[in-house]
């Protein structure tokens, strides 16, 4: 796996991967597991996906940034597990020789590991029942004992 | 008369389309030529429980995303993706 991880995040080590004397700007993007108002007491999210695609998937958009921001650097991390309500799921810092072009670059790499990456999630509720996110319409609810 | 060619499909499920079929991949045997969309319809009509996979699935050959017009080949990997919710 190289950018899927079970285990928590380490933003030093994305930030270390595309430290360079060259970039004088670097945008960190974090999503966190959210038990906001919207949802019903989320107290983790188990995140599933299809490894050897989401590997293939994250490569080539990787390698897009790097040709539309020439001189940037892009490293990022998808965590998969049981994740609890507060901690990282994924992380994208993008750097690049001026601010522009890092939050550029980020915003473009987690809009499409949004559109692109076959990852899924399943909400685990404090009453022992499982939601499917569907974030093109509506939830698919699994009673507790299933 | 000359047997039509078919071919052995790996399909594989994931998230709640694999809880609906009760399992992560299947053979699946189609005459070819044929499409993801073949592929498709084959695994809603066979398979116990995959009659809940919608018609039109988001899929992908062989690690990449493809529509259903696509057309498929004898060994391949056809996945069928419930809605990514990645991130």
């Amino acid at each position: 796996m190289v950018y899927l991880t079970r285990s928590s995040i380490s933003l030093e080590a994305l930030l270390a991967e595309v430290s360079s004397p060259e970039c004088g700007g670097t945008c960190v993007f974090l999503g966190t597991v959210r038990n906001g108002p919207e949802e019903k007491d989320v107290t983790a999210i188990e995140y599933s996906a299809y490894q050897e695609m989401v590997e293939g998937e994250l490569g080539r958009i990787v390698a897009e940034a790097a040709a539309r921001w020439p001189g940037g650097r892009l490293a990022l991390r998808h965590r998969l597990g049981v994740i609890p309500a507060g901690e990282a799921s994924i992380a994208i810092v993008a750097a690049a020789p001026h601010r522009a072009q890092a939050f550029e670059a980020c915003r473009y790499a987690i809009e499409e590991i949004k559109r692109r990456v076959p990852v899924w999630k399943k909400e685990l509720r404090s009453d022992g029942s499982e939601v499917w996110v569907d974030p093109s319409g509506r939830p698919t609810s699994k009673p507790a004992h299933v | 008369m000359p047997l039509q060619p078919a071919g052995t499909i790996r399909v594989r499920f994931f998230a709640r389309y694999a809880e609906l079929v009760g399992r992560a991949e299947a053979a699946v045997a189609v005459p070819l030529p044929a499409t993801v969309g073949d592929v498709v319809r084959s695994v809603r009509e066979q398979l116990p429980g995959a009659g809940d996979i919608p018609e039109r699935p988001l899929a992908a050959v062989n690690l990449r995303h493809a529509r259903l017009d696509a057309s498929v080949q004898d060994g391949d990997e056809v996945a069928l993706l419930p809605p990514i919710a990645g991130g």
